[in-house]
C-alpha cells in the first residue's frame, strides 16, 4: 500500500514482559496516596525524586548500552515499563523525554563523549532534556527557525529563542534545532542541532501558563550564549535529517494513547459500582477498549520496525493521529455519560480527573507534531504530494 | 503454501469475480459458474484438514484470501462455507451440497424455525441454523423466503417438521455462530475497505479540478489519510482476532474486531463517496459495488453496538483490574 508498508501483529518478547510484575507491584505502593486528579497529568507530571528512584531502580535508559549506564534491553522492555508508568498515571516528566528521545538521539549521533558526559545522568533519573523546535515564526512550519549558532573560535555564540518549551523550566538541558549556515529561505538546508547547557549566561526561561492553570510549557531567550565545540550533535548542517529520525520515536509511543487513562480507570471504577453501571456506560467502555485495543497493536509494530533500526515516519504519524484523536476523545465521551444521568452521586476525584483531563486534552493533538501536519505526512506517504 | 493459496484465489476473484458478474449476481441472476470454479480449485475446503482432503489453513492463514473476498465484493457465502465446511469435518458430518451460510433463528415457537436475516441467504443452498442451543442444517428449498433488506440477504422461515427431519449434527462450534460470523465479515470488511481506500486513491490521483488533480488539494488529502487510519486500524483488529493453528477464537477479540471494522466502514463509505463526488453516486461507477457491501457487512453479524456491549460487560465484571490488562489481552501474541 504505496509507502506504507502493512503493520502486522508483534510480540512482546516473554523477558520483556516479564518486566510488568515487579514494576507494577512498585508502582501500586509508590503512587497510592497519589489523587488520582494528579496523577491524570501523567507525563506532564514533574517530580525529580520519583523519577531518580525510577532511575535507581534501573528503569531509565534501559535500551541503553550498560556501558552508559543503562539496561541494555529492547525497545519492548522500555515499551512495558512505559505501559505502566502511564496506565497508573507516575509523574514521569522529569525524565521522560531524555529516556524516550534525547538519549536514543544522543546513542545515535553523539560522540563518545556527548554520551559518557550525558548518558549515565539520564539513567540515573537525574539530568533532565527538553526538545528546542518551535519558534514564535517557526511552529508547524519547523524549517523556517531562526535561532542562529555562529562559529566563534572553537565554539558557538547563540542567538534567538524558541518557544512552547516542554518543562524548559525543569531541564538542566535542551537539544536546540538552530541554523548553523545559510539564511532562513534555504528552509532545511543549514540547520543543525545543539546542546544547550541551560545554567549558561545570557539564556532566559519563562513558563507559560497553559489554560488548564498548570505551567509546563516556556519560551527560552538566548543571548549571546557561549557554547563549546562539543555542543553540535552529530553532523553540521544534518539537523534536520536527525530531527526527522527522532520523531518516529516521538510519536509511535504509548504516549500518543494512553494520556486520558486515568480518567478511564477511575470512570470505570464507577461505573461497575452498582450506583454507576448502565447499559449505556458498558457500551461506552466497550467503544473506547475497542478503539483503544488496535492502536496499542500498530504501536506496538512500530515498536518492532524502530527496533529493526527502521525508521517508520509516515506509520508513527498515522498511530499518532489515531491515538491521540481516541484519547482526546475520552473525557468528552465520558462527561457525556455521566451528564445524562437524571442523578448521580458522582464521586468528587472522578470529576476533578475529568475536568483536568478535559482542560489537557486539547494538547494532545498539537505536542509532538500537530494533526493537520501528520496528515499531510500521511498524504505523502500514500503518493498524494 | 498459505501465500500460493492466496496467489491462485487473488487470480481466480481478478479474472472471474469482475464488477460485471457482481452485478449480474445482485441483479437475480446466478452465481453458479462462479461457484463452481471456486469449489472445483478446492477454494471452499481451505481451512478443512488435509488428512479429509482440504487445504488444512489456520484462520490466521485463511486471513487474506477473506480479505480478497471483501476487495471484490464476492456476491457468495464463500467464508460462510469454509466455515461450516471446517465444522462439520471436525464432527464428522456429511458435507452439506453447495454454498452454505448460517443464520441465527428467533426463539422457539411451535410451528416454525424462523431467520429474520440470513447472510447471503439468496445464494445459499444450505444454512447451518443456530436454533435451540443446537445447530443443524437446513436445505433453503424448504423455506419460505422474503427479501431482507441487502440484495442478497433473505429472511426463512421453515416449518418446524424441517428441523426434525434434519438429522442432529452433533456440531458444537467452540463459541456462537454469530461469533465465528463476525470473524468473518470483520477481515472481508477490512480487505473491502482497503479497497475503497486505493480505488479512492485512484480517483483523487486523476479527476483534474481547477487545474490539477484533486488529491493536491489540502482538504482531500485530510480525507485520504483519516480513510487510510480507519483502514490501518481494522486490518490489524482482524488480523488479532484470526486464531493461529491450533488455537480457537477469543470472542472478545472478535468482538474488538467486527465492532471496529463496522465503525470505520460508515466512515470509509462516506469518506470514498465525499472525494468521488456525483460520479461515485451513479449505479455505472464500481465504487458503489464496495460501499454498499461496507453498510451491508457492518450489519451483518451484530453491528458495533452489539460488539460494543460484549466487551463492555467483559470489562465491568472483572473486578478491578486496570483496562490495560483488557487491551493486553487483546493484542498481546503467544
Amino acid at each position: 500500500m504505496n509507502a506504507l508498508q502493512s503493520l502486522a501483529p508483534t510480540v512482546i518478547p516473554p523477558e520483556d514482559e516479564a518486566l510488568r510484575t515487579e514494576i507494577r507491584r512498585f508502582l501500586r505502593e509508590a503512587t497510592r496516596t497519589m489523587p488520582a486528579e494528579r496523577r491524570a497529568r501523567s507525563w506532564s507530571g514533574h517530580d525529580a525524586e520519583f523519577s531518580r528512584e525510577l532511575g535507581r531502580r534501573g528503569w531509565i535508559g534501559i535500551t541503553f548500552p550498560e556501558a552508559y549506564g543503562g539496561g541494555g534491553r529492547s525497545a519492548f522492555a522500555r515499551y512495558v515499563i512505559a505501559e505502566e508508568l502511564l496506565n497508573v498515571g507516575a509523574p514521569v516528566a522529569a525524565h521522560w523525554i531524555a529516556d524516550r528521545q534525547s538519549g536514543p538521539l544522543l546513542l545515535k549521533y553523539g560522540t563518545d563523549a556527548q554520551k559518557q558526559r550525558h548518558l549515565p545522568a539520564i539513567c540515573r533519573g537525574e539530568s533532565y532534556f527538553c526538545i528546542g523546535m518551535s519558534e514564535p515564526g517557526a511552529g508547524s512550519d519547523l524549517a523556517s527557525v531562526r535561532t542562529r549558532a555562529r562559529r566563534d573560535g572553537a565554539g558557538w555564540v547563540l542567538n534567538g529563542q524558541k518557544i512552547w518549551t516542554t518543562h524548559a523550566h525543569h531541564c538542566q538541558y535542551m537539544i536546540a534545532l538552530v541554523r548553523t549556515s545559510g539564511e532562513v529561505g534555504d528552509r532545511q538546508g543549514g540547520l543543525s542541532q545543539l546542546i544547550v547547557d541551560l545554567s549558561l549566561p545570557g539564556i532566559t526561561v519563562r513558563p507559560i501558563e497553559d489554560l488548564s492553570g498548570d505551567f509546563h510549557f516556556c519560551e527560552v531567550f538566548f543571548d549571546n550564549v557561549q557554547l563549546d565545540d562539543d555542543a553540535l550533535i552529530g553532523e553540521e548542517g544534518n539537523g534536520w535529517a536527525q530531527v526527522v529520525a527522532e520523531l518516529a520515536f516521538e510519536r509511535s509511543g504509548p504516549e500518543r494513547f494512553y494520556s486520558s487513562m486515568v480518567l478511564l480507570d477511575e470512570w470505570l471504577a464507577w461505573i461497575r459500582t452498582p450506583a454507576g453501571r448502565t447499559p449505556n456506560a458498558e457500551r461506552l467502555a466497550g467503544r473506547i477498549v475497542a478503539h483503544l485495543a488496535p492502536i496499542r497493536a500498530l504501536s506496538l509494530a512500530i515498536t518492532a520496525k524502530l527496533a529493526a533500526g527502521e525508521s517508520p515516519v509516515v506509520e508513527a504519524a498515522l498511530v499518532k493521529d489515531l491515538g491521540t484523536t481516541v484519547e482526546q476523545l475520552l473525557p468528552t465521551l465520558i462527561a457525556d455519560d455521566l451528564h445524562a444521568r437524571p442523578f448521580a452521586d458522582l464521586p468528587a476525584s472522578l470529576m476533578g480527573t475529568l475536568d483536568y483531563t478535559m482542560l489537557a486534552a486539547p494538547s494532545y493533538s498539537l505536542r509532538g507534531g500537530t494533526r493537520d501536519i501528520l496528515r499531510g505526512m500521511i498524504a505523502r506517504g500514500l503518493g498524494l504530494r | 503454501m498459505d501465500s500460493l493459496f492466496t496467489d491462485a484465489v487473488r487470480d481466480m476473484l481478478h479474472d472471474h469475480c469482475t464488477p460485471e458478474l457482481v452485478r449480474e449476481v445482485e441483479a437475480g441472476g446466478t452465481a453458479d459458474t462462479l461457484w463452481k470454479l471456486l469449489e472445483s480449485a478446492g477454494f471452499a475446503d481451505a481451512l478443512v484438514p488435509e488428512s479429509a482432503g482440504g487445504a488444512g489453513l489456520s484462520w490466521a492463514e485463511a486471513a487474506p484470501v477473506l480479505e480478497l473476498f471483501g476487495r471484490h465484493a464476492l456476491p457468495l457465502p464463500l467464508g460462510e462455507t469454509m466455515l461450516v465446511r471446517s465444522l462439520v469435518a471436525a464432527a464428522s458430518v456429511t458435507v452439506p451440497p453447495g454454498l452454505t451460510t448460517l443464520a441465527c433463528a428467533a426463539p422457539a415457537d411451535d410451528e416454525t424455525v424462523s431467520c429474520p436475516h440470513v447472510p447471503c441467504g439468496r445464494l445459499a443452498a444450505t444454512v447451518l441454523v443456530a436454533f435451540d442451543g443446537e445447530a443443524r442444517l437446513l436445505p433453503t428449498a424448504g423455506a419460505r423466503r422474503a427479501v431482507f433488506g441487502f440484495k442478497l440477504d433473505a429472511a426463512m422461515v421453515w416449518p418446524l417438521q424441517a428441523w426434525h427431519d434434519a438429522a442432529p449434527t452433533r456440531l458444537r462450534p467452540p463459541l456462537s455462530l454469530r461469533t465465528l460470523q463476525a470473524a468473518i465479515y470483520s477481515v472481508q470488511l477490512a480487505g473491502a475497505m482497503a479497497a475503497v481506500l486505493e480505488r479512492s486513491l485512484e480517483y483523487a490521483n486523476d479527476r483534474q479540478q481547477f487545474g490539477k488533480p484533486i488529491g493536491k488539494f489540502q482538504a482531500i488529502q485530510h480525507q485520504l489519510s483519516l480513510m487510510s487510519e480507519h483502514v490501518f486500524a481494522s486490518r490489524m483488529a482482524a488480523q488479532l482476532c484470526m486464531p493461529a493453528e491450533g488455537a480457537v477464537f477469543d470472542e472478545l477479540r472478535v468482538a474488538m474486531a467486527k465492532a471496529r471494522a463496522s465503525e470505520a466502514a460508515v466512515e470509509v463509505a462516506a469518506l470514498s463517496h465525499s472525494i468521488h463526488g456525483a460520479i461515485g453516486f451513479t449505479a455505472e461507477y464500481p465504487l458503489q459495488l464496495l460501499t454498499r457491501r461496507l453498510h451491508a457487512w457492518r450489519q451483518t453479524a451484530g453491528s458495533e453496538s452489539a460488539w460494543h456491549d460484549v466487551i463492555g460487560r467483559a470489562l465491568l465484571t472483572k473486578t478491578d483490574a486496570p483496562s490495560l490488562d483488557l487491551l493486553r489481552r487483546l493484542t498481546d501474541m503467544a
